[in-house]
């Protein structure tokens, strides 16, 4: 099982986010890759794309099932991994180092209120 | 039996390189005994059960009048006046009831709901013959696909059977429940040489798919007719009337106006299960079954789709929750293995 960064933060909804300055590389968990098992697409925005906190930003897809990837934060998608158009079995790999898109934090004050790697391995207990 | 073990694909290949093995435990067993019973296996099921000698076994349905699926069976001769039927988990006690209601008529034979009887593990792969014959002394060769025997298996007496449900070479062993783990356990043990892995559902489900095996539930129920799922081949044309005949046989007469098709996605995404299928503008069918298939590693699907549309290298769309999505129509199976 991977480590949970302790430099990340985490939502329940199982993304993590690494801020450095106003920005923030958007990923998800270790635990959120064991539940949809194989992942074989993943559906990234456009650069450019502006997003709210908790709204969707894409779609992940494994063999079993579909589901939603939710922005941790408010702000600007400028750059997308489209690394992970091709390579998308290294979410399963790798999670916490395949981020899929980095955000620019337009309020920054939401991420203090988001879990940490202790907190955030007490919910998935 | 869980969704999955070690993983979807990992189990999937096991099967297709190797070996897995299924806990199919879930499955009904229904027998029909009696002087009359092959009559009233001939009256509820689609195929022709005088073709099978004791010892045989085919793959058939369990019709309504219109020639509409109650279940899909596997019907085992095990004597003359012996049969049992093997129905999907979904509804054993109303496949019972109907086989009960229907075989009255067919003089003395009478049904068992035998389930309870029965625990049902596969194996299933390449490696299945050898590694079920280093548990059993039943030359395991001599058994012909959709043929089976009694015999022991690790210590407990068992009925080995050459069927799957996986594309592949493979058996089902029929044994007492209380006797299961330890088959389970004995099977597991000798299959780690060859890398044998427990398999799930998923796996289960995506092996299936790409042998272009119906699901029931899914790629057939109720409203859907044998012809339609294009399984004619399970219909006994020459045979006395049995349930759905009459309706099967005018059908046959005037053509289906649609059918169910074998697909792959052009365009990137997986069409699941119960996802509108557009011709042009047109809502024109449905997706019954997809998943990405993790030997041939495309997209692929069955549904049903207006005649006119089903001949192999059509194009239609898929709608993926809301984007429409390019797919085109391909001869099934998806796979075959090499015999």
């Amino acid at each position: 099982m991977a480590s949970y960064p302790a430099g990340y933060k985490y939502t329940k909804d199982h993304e993590w986010i690494e801020l450095s300055g106003d920005r923030g590389k958007v990923g998800i968990t270790d635990y959120a890759q064991a539940q949809l098992g194989d992942v074989v697409y993943v559906e990234l925005p456009e650069v450019g794309a502006t997003l709210k906190q908790g709204q969707s930003f894409g779609t992940i897809e494994s063999v079993k099932a579909v589901s939603e990837l939710y922005s941790p934060v408010t702000g600007e998608v400028v750059e997308v991994n489209g690394a992970l158009k091709d390579k998308p079995e290294s979410i399963n790999a790798t999670p916490h180092e395949s981020w899929m898109v980095v955000i620019r934090l337009t309020q920054p004050s939401e991420a203090s209120a988001l879990l940490d790697a202790t907190q955030y391995q007490a919910l998935i207990k | 039996m869980p969704v999955e073990y070690s993983g979807i694909v990992a189990e999937h290949m096991a099967v297709r390189e190797r070996a897995g093995l299924f806990d199919v435990s879930h499955m009904g067993q229904i027998e029909i005994a009696g002087k009359d019973a092959l009559a009233a296996v001939q009256h509820i099921s689609s195929n022709d059960a005088s073709k099978l000698a004791v010892g045989q076994a085919q793959y058939s349905g369990l019709l309504t009048p219109e020639g509409t699926f109650v279940d899909d069976i596997l019907v085992y001769r095990q004597g003359p006046s012996h049969f049992l039927i093997v129905v999907n988990a979904g509804d054993i006690p109303g496949d019972f009831a109907w086989i009960s209601e229907h075989i009255k008529p067919a003089g003395d034979a009478s049904a068992v709901d035998a389930s309870s009887r029965y625990a049902l593990i596969s194996i299933q792969g390449p490696e299945a013959q050898r590694v079920l014959q280093s548990l059993t002394a039943v030359d395991l060769a001599a058994i012909k696909y959709y043929w089976f025997v009694h015999g022991e298996v690790a210590g407990v007496r068992s009925t080995i059977s050459r069927t799957g449900y996986t594309g592949e070479d493979g058996f089902e062993v029929f044994v007492p429940p209380q006797a299961a783990d330890a088959l389970w356990q004995a099977m597991l043990d000798a299959g780690r040489s060859a890398s044998v892995l427990p398999c799930g559902l998923g796996a289960r489900d995506t092996l299936r798919l790409e042998a272009a095996m119906r699901l029931y539930g899914q790629d057939m129920d109720r409203t859907v007719s044998v012809l339609e799922a294009d399984l004619g081949w399970i219909v006994g044309w020459k045979k006395d009337d049995f349930i759905g005949a009459a309706a099967l046989r005018q059908q046959k007469a005037s053509g289906v106006s649609r059918k169910i098709v074998g697909f792959e996605m052009l365009e990137r995404g997986i069409a699941r299960h119960g996802y509108d299928v557009y011709v042009g503008d047109r809502k024109a069918g449905v997706v019954t079954s997809g998943t990405q298939t993790p030997l041939l590693k495309k997209s692929i699907g069955m549904g049903y789709l207006p005649i006119e549309h089903t001949a192999p290298g059509t194009e239609f769309d898929v709608d993926i929750r809301g984007r429409r999505t390019r797919a085109r129509v391909v001869p099934m199976p998806f796979y075959k293995r090499q015999k």
